[in-house]
């Protein structure tokens, strides 16, 4: 793991036990000064409970944690310099707007005109000064979430925390807030760490996204590295919708070229960048719906024939699921080029941009 | 409206499907035989419950000599408030004459430090056992509901002996630990559950800002939890200011609880029984948990089913 200098956020071999339960194991990141890093995974991967061991809510069984170079991994939340906003908003609710965002500089004995200096930043920024009177109960759940987020943020933190902030809102206010948290971030420039299941937040927010599954991070990288070069089979069916088309067959030289071999279709791999000195066997061959063309003839590498089997029109562009050989495969046409149920199409694509992984351990090949 | 909207008459429904027949609200009967059922159940148990009160209540309003004419269910000829007078002060109860005000007050007196007492300790024991997961909390709560499931009467000497050592034994400030121990189990259990069923994330985001345990506990788990503290104020109320047991065990003559009081009162052999002096020494006696129940009952069920179901 390639360390960062003077991070803002250093998790060091941390590790975390419940019994004989292990939930996180050995894991390492630094995060950058004002970098937003996306803990992106399944439920159950420990992304949530890897937020709170920074947060200071759990204890940690092992390791060590650094904010902003101070060793935090025994105090208390309050003393790490951090805020933090949940999924379900958690806002007191007998006390109102003004007196949730307060409660935590109360706590702490600041004056009161710093108070009330820090709440009128809060709620400009973040447009929630109309609703400064109010108790949470009579705000709809979006302007809750701000309110969340505005209680992190009159705590003037370097390190904000989100656990799955957007996850209770309806699909159309999770993309504003969404643009919200990005425009957020890029005026605070505070470093913010956020976990989230959805595959379109990490895109979206990320500087850079950590894939988690089952404690482990898999893949620690740039959204777009992470969609086009996933280093496992995990991450590469966790990232994408639709998900990536895999085809189960061997990998197989011929002549000095490698080829991809599924039933009797041969994949040439001449442009495909190894990760490393192949060696032949039983192989995945995987790639992403939207880098599969319908054929018009010119020149891909790779061409072959297949049978259509649905069509689902979403609109914006179709999902067309085909029969190559035995093995289901998927493609995405613009909505101009859809073809019928049950009609043969030619389908091409360029192995370029598309993944090989090791039949027994899942791995990037 | 626009041009594109087609309105059709009313009445014309699709075609092919019956033209008359149900439609709207389906007809009920008053007398249908579900409401026969239903309104005479409830009616019957109602008279069942309430024709021991009524006869208490015009008992307590006559005289004797209308007593003794045997009609108890008719209503009193001439109304007298004189046995309420004198249950509540005069009645005689072995050497002291000045009737139930006596107890009335110890009870108050019992009654009130043991409800707080108790509820103060188990709310924070609910609160501690359902966020501060502390080491040994399972346990701890264990041995403390195992203590719901031991039945008084194994207890009352070895605690009789507990109050002589330590000076209490006879005293009201004796029966008012008595109370707030046996109260314990229930009420912890009864706060834990209520506490563990608010959402988690509240209690973090109170810990993110710098709350510690009391903090916490008093600026946002007490202004929250108003329907429980209600349902154990209903509780410890009733169930304190009716015991009997530990009031008889534990006190003496002079300290009596209401209930012993009553009990010497209508079980007193000597002399004439004055039923009506019964009858309103009874009513007085139940009279405050009838208050609670009557004062308090939409916040009692309110907290029962916050409790039962979610936060």
């Amino acid at each position: 793991m390639t360390r960062i200098e003077n991070p803002s956020v250093s998790i060091q071999d941390l590790s975390l036990n419940f019994g004989a339960i292990s939930v996180l194991e050995t894991l390492n990141i630094d995060v950058a000064e004002g970098e937003f890093i996306v803990l992106l995974g399944p439920s159950g991967c420990g992304k949530s409970t890897l937020l709170n061991c920074i947060a200071g809510l759990l204890d940690v069984s092992e390791g060590r944690i650094f904010i902003k170079g101070k060793n935090v991994t025994w105090e208390e939340p309050k003393d790490r310099g951090i805020g933090m906003v949940f999924q379900s908003y958690a806002l007191y609710p007998q006390m109102t707007v003004e007196k949730n965002l307060s409660f935590g500089l109360r706590v702490a004995g600041i004056p009161r005109d710093e108070i009330a200096k820090r709440i009128a930043r809060a709620a400009e920024i973040l447009q929630i000064e109309p609703l400064l009177q109010r108790k949470p109960s009579a705000l709809s759940g979006g302007q809750r979430q701000r309110v969340a987020i505005g209680r992190a943020l009159v705590r003037d933190v370097d390190v904000f925390l989100f656990d799955e902030p957007l996850s209770n809102l309806d699909a159309k206010l999770r993309a504003e807030l969404r643009v919200e948290i990005k425009l957020l971030h890029s005026k605070l420039q505070n470093t913010m760490i956020y976990v989230t299941h959805d595959q379109i937040e990490a895109m979206t927010l990320a500087d850079r996204i950590a894939v988690m599954k089952g404690g482990v991070i898999q893949q620690l990288d740039a959204p777009q590295k992470i969609y086009n070069r996933p280093v496992n089979r995990f991450v590469a069916g966790f990232l994408g919708s639709p998900a990536m088309n895999f085809l189960d067959g061997r990998l197989e030289k011929d002549d000095g070229n490698w080829h991809f071999a599924v039933e009797d279709v041969r994949i040439p791999l001449a442009t495909y960048a190894f990760e490393k000195e192949p060696v032949p066997g039983a192989a995945v061959f995987g790639i992403r719906p939207e880098h599969v063309a319908f054929n018009s003839g010119v020149g891909w590498p790779f061409t072959a024939t297949a049978n259509v089997v649905v069509v689902e029109p979403m609109g914006s562009d179709t999902l067309v699921w085909l029969k190559l050989g035995n093995q289901n495969f998927t493609v995405r046409v613009t909505s101009e080029r859809t073809p019928n149920n049950a009609d043969t199409v030619s389908i091409g694509f360029d192995p370029m941009r598309a993944s090989l992984f090791d039949a027994a351990t899942g791995n990037r090949l | 409206m626009s041009d594109l909207a087609v309105s059709l008459p009313a009445g014309t429904g699709s075609i092919g499907l019956e033209a008359s027949g149900p439609r709207g609200p389906k007809p009920r009967h008053v007398f249908s035989r579900r409401n026969i059922f239903l309104y005479g159940t409830l009616i019957l148990v109602a008279l069942y419950y309430l024709l021991p009160l009524y006869v208490m209540v015009v008992t307590s309003l006559k005289g004797m000599p209308e007593i003794r004419l045997g009609n108890i269910f008719s209503p009193p000829l001439e109304i007298t408030f004189e046995p309420w007078v004198k249950a509540w002060s005069s009645a005689c109860t072995g050497l002291n004459c000045d009737g139930l005000s006596r107890g009335f007050w110890n009870s108050v007196r019992i009654t009130i430090p043991s409800v707080i007492l108790s509820i103060a300790i188990a709310s924070v024991n609910g609160y501690a056992l359902a966020n501060w997961r502390f080491k040994g909390a399972d346990t701890f709560f264990v041995i403390l509901i195992v203590g719901a499931f031991i039945p008084y009467q194994v207890m009352i000497y070895p605690i009789v002996i507990i109050l002589r050592e330590i000076g209490l034994y006879g005293s009201l400030s004796g029966l008012v630990i008595v109370h707030s121990i046996f109260g314990m189990p229930i009420l912890t259990l009864l706060f834990r559950n209520y506490f563990s069923s608010m959402p988690e994330e509240l209690f973090r985001a109170a810990r993110v800002d710098g709350a510690g345990f009391w903090g916490i506990y008093f600026r946002i788990m007490l202004p929250m939890s108003l329907p429980i503290f209600v349902v154990a104020i209903i509780l410890q109320v009733t169930g304190i200011w009716n015991d009997f047991l530990f009031g008889v065990v534990y006190t003496r003559p002079d300290t009596y609880p209401m209930t012993v009081q009553l009990n010497n009162i209508v079980n007193s052999v000597q002399g004439v029984k004055e039923y009506n002096v019964n009858m309103a020494a009874t009513i007085l006696t139940g009279l405050v948990p009838l208050v609670v129940y009557f004062v308090s009952g939409k916040l009692f069920v309110r907290g029962i089913a916050a409790g039962a179901v979610k936060g």
